[in-house]
């Protein structure tokens, strides 16, 4: 008896496997072959003049493509990306996640009509960025729109030009990156040592120190020693054209936060409701103190998915400033037109490659504690 | 009035406000698609058309016909064949699980994460070298291939709510691997086939990435055809805007209709159930 159940079971686990062979054996290749492929790509020069060939004889040539992204001349729009790619997803998480835990606890309490309110708040999530890029790219425009809306309270007009601003606040020179990415992270190596050392785990506490006092001797003597990053100066900061893709970004997602907090409040149980009012919390400390805190993996999730938006935001900048706008540009753009419109194959794979490990960077972390929870 | 009734119409009269303020991209696009071109004024954007003009959707639907069509054949092919590739593929992991099978699911799964650019290079070389790129079959592969991740963690979190009692007993009753399959797992499907079918078919309409890297104009989606309309110098906006409406129409009647199906896949696999 026992014998054919095992003979069974193995027969099942075959037929298991041979249903998700072709899934695995078409991920293996178009997933983790491409990544490798890209890889490689971006570590070669693409057969230089032949690059318009289908199969042009590659090159290895190390990380010169990487060094070129990071200290050359003509790719200073690249840097300014990075840069936008920082404040685009800054901001986009900050703006969604505000507003729909701010419309998830306005809808919950017994709103009448409240399928229509979320209907409305979630309906832009919907639509493609296209839609959204191409509307808002009329309600953008500097003479129209929204630079309209002062005019309704008696004000003069806005002349704000959302798109094609080329101002920049928060500016610094790219040069002094290091020091200006040093200082937080040695108060953060600080507190970790100090809190490490406090809780007796001295080992750790040591690497943090160590590597406090190496931003420390860096940010005060070796900047100095060491060759400049970059061999001439170069400014960078929040170009203010973003905004506005920011802004559209912020009313077609919130809604989705909205939806995904809303489901969360509404998952904590009515005793936890009954007992905050009981012990005398109002409305505000019961979100502040025991709702808020109850739906922080819904908060994970929420970051991690809009984290990896932000890093999709392609289709909303193409449709909405078009790609060959420099103010609003961001890595993804850059690569579709150094791939696709110059031809610079293995230069394109390395943007590539560096906007996949920003994704990387949230989401294999998230992979790996939600794989650790499946199993559990 | 009393003190509550007050407070309670504030609360409503802001929250209308909140709604208008969402509305409004619709509405401006709306009336600017009802405006003849030369009504069309930056200073009177916000004004409701003086005639109605219906011309600008005749115009826009003939300029993305192809697009549309396009489209609604890449959406409703490629969305039929990875439902069903979700499905046995989630009949797999969720009730038929072995050895390593959590492992290879969450490799699967990382593949829905990654930004498409790091993958986009070689796709474009792979379909070349095929014949299939700037064709609508290389569209229609590459979303099969690239939806297989979020297809079966869809099925998978749906099969996880079928109870093993229910697989138990038809095991009971003598049925196999298939049978099981195909006379129970199957007929329970269909609310899960619907939460897929919505999710591909929305995610495959608004996708444009591909559509401008790997399609020559006669197989454009919409997306593309769309985004060529208002991309132009000298545009007459209520073109592009009506052009708008017709690429968010299906997506909207989807999301109006069949809201619940689709707020189910949207928050499955960020929400625990």
């Amino acid at each position: 008896m026992t014998a054919t159940i095992s003979r069974i079971q193995k027969r099942n686990t075959l037929i298991s496997v041979l249903i998700i062979l072709p899934s695995v054996i078409l991920i293996g290749i178009f997933i983790y072959g491409f990544i490798g492929n890209t890889l490689y790509t971006s570590l070669t020069d693409w057969g230089k003049s032949a690059g318009l060939a289908l199969n042009p004889e590659k090159h290895f040539i190390g990380l010169g493509n990487y060094k070129d992204l990071f200290t050359g001349f003509i790719h200073s729009r690249f840097r300014q990306d990075i840069i936008n790619t920082v404040f685009y997803s800054l901001f986009l998480l900050a703006g969604t996640l505000i507003l729909g835990l701010f419309l998830a606890i306005l809808l919950d309490r017994s709103v009448k009509y409240e399928g229509v309110f979320r209907t409305i708040f979630l309906y832009p999530m919907s639509l493609s960025f296209i839609v959204t890029g191409t509307i808002w790219r009329w309600l953008l425009s500097p003479n129209g729109g929204i630079n309209l809306i002062p005019t309704a309270f008696g004000l003069p007009k806005s002349n704000f030009l959302w798109i094609s601003s080329r101002a920049s606040i928060l500016n610094f020179n790219w040069q002094n990156l290091p020091t200006i990415l040093f200082i937080p992270l040695g108060l953060l190596t600080l507190f970790l040592a100090v809190s490490n050392i406090r809780k007796k785990r001295k080992g750790r506490g040591i690497i943090y120190g160590l590597l406090t006092l190496y931003f420390l001797l860096y940010i005060t003597v070796l900047k100095d020693i060491f060759p400049p990053i970059l061999p001439f100066k170069e400014k960078h900061g929040l170009n203010l054209a973003t905004l506005g893709i920011i802004m559209a970004g912020i009313w077609q997602y919130s809604g989705y936060t909205m939806a995904l907090y809303l489901a969360g409040l509404r998952g904590l149980s009515e005793s936890m409701k009954e007992a905050a009012r009981l012990d005398g919390a109002n409305e505000f400390q019961y979100y502040w103190k025991i709702a808020i805190p109850n739906v922080k993996p819904i908060t994970l999730s929420a970051v991690i998915i809009l984290a990896h938006i932000s890093l999709k935001l392609f289709d909303l900048i193409y449709a909405l400033a078009g790609a060959d706008n420099i103010n609003t540009g961001h890595p993804a753009i850059n690569m579709y037109l150094t791939t696709f419109r110059a031809n610079q194959f293995a230069s394109g794979a390395a943007m590539a490659v560096i906007l996949f490990i920003l994704a990387a960077l949230f989401i294999i972390p998230y992979m790996v504690h939600s794989h650790r929870e499946r199993k559990y | 009035m009393k003190p509550h009734n007050l407070k309670k119409l504030t609360f409503y009269l802001f929250l209308i406000l909140l709604a208008g303020i969402y509305l409004v991209p619709m509405y401006m696009a709306f009336i600017t698609s009802l405006k003849e071109p030369s009504e069309i004024n930056l200073l009177t954007s916000w004004s409701f058309p003086s005639k109605l003009n219906f011309k600008s959707y005749s115009s826009a639907f003939l300029l993305l016909k192809t697009d549309v069509f396009n489209s609604l054949i890449l959406a409703f092919s490629a969305t039929i064949l990875s439902s069903f590739i979700g499905s046995i593929n989630g009949y797999v992991f969720s009730k038929n699980k072995f050895r390593g099978s959590e492992i290879i699911f969450t490799l699967l799964l990382f593949g829905m994460f990654i930004p498409y650019q790091i993958i986009l290079i070689p796709l474009f070389q792979v379909l070349k070298a095929i014949g299939l790129y700037g064709s609508l079959g290389g569209l229609v592969v590459a979303h099969v291939i690239y939806g297989i991740p979020i297809v079966t963690l869809l099925f998978r979190n749906f099969y996880d709510q079928i109870p093993g009692s229910i697989m138990e007993s038809g095991r009971l009753d003598g049925a196999g691997y298939f049978g099981l399959y195909s006379r129970l797992i199957l007929p329970l499907s269909i609310p899960g086939f619907v939460v897929v079918g919505i999710w591909q078919f929305t995610q495959i309409w608004n996708e444009f990435l591909w559509g401008i890297t790997l399609t020559k104009p006669s197989s454009n989606p919409i997306t593309v055809g769309l985004s060529q309309l208002a991309g132009g110098q000298a545009v007459s906006w209520n073109i592009p805007m009506a052009g708008a409406f017709l690429a968010a129409l299906p997506v909207l009647l989807i999301y109006i209709f069949l809201g619940k199906y689709f707020i189910k896949g949207l928050l499955s696999g960020s929400v625990k159930e």
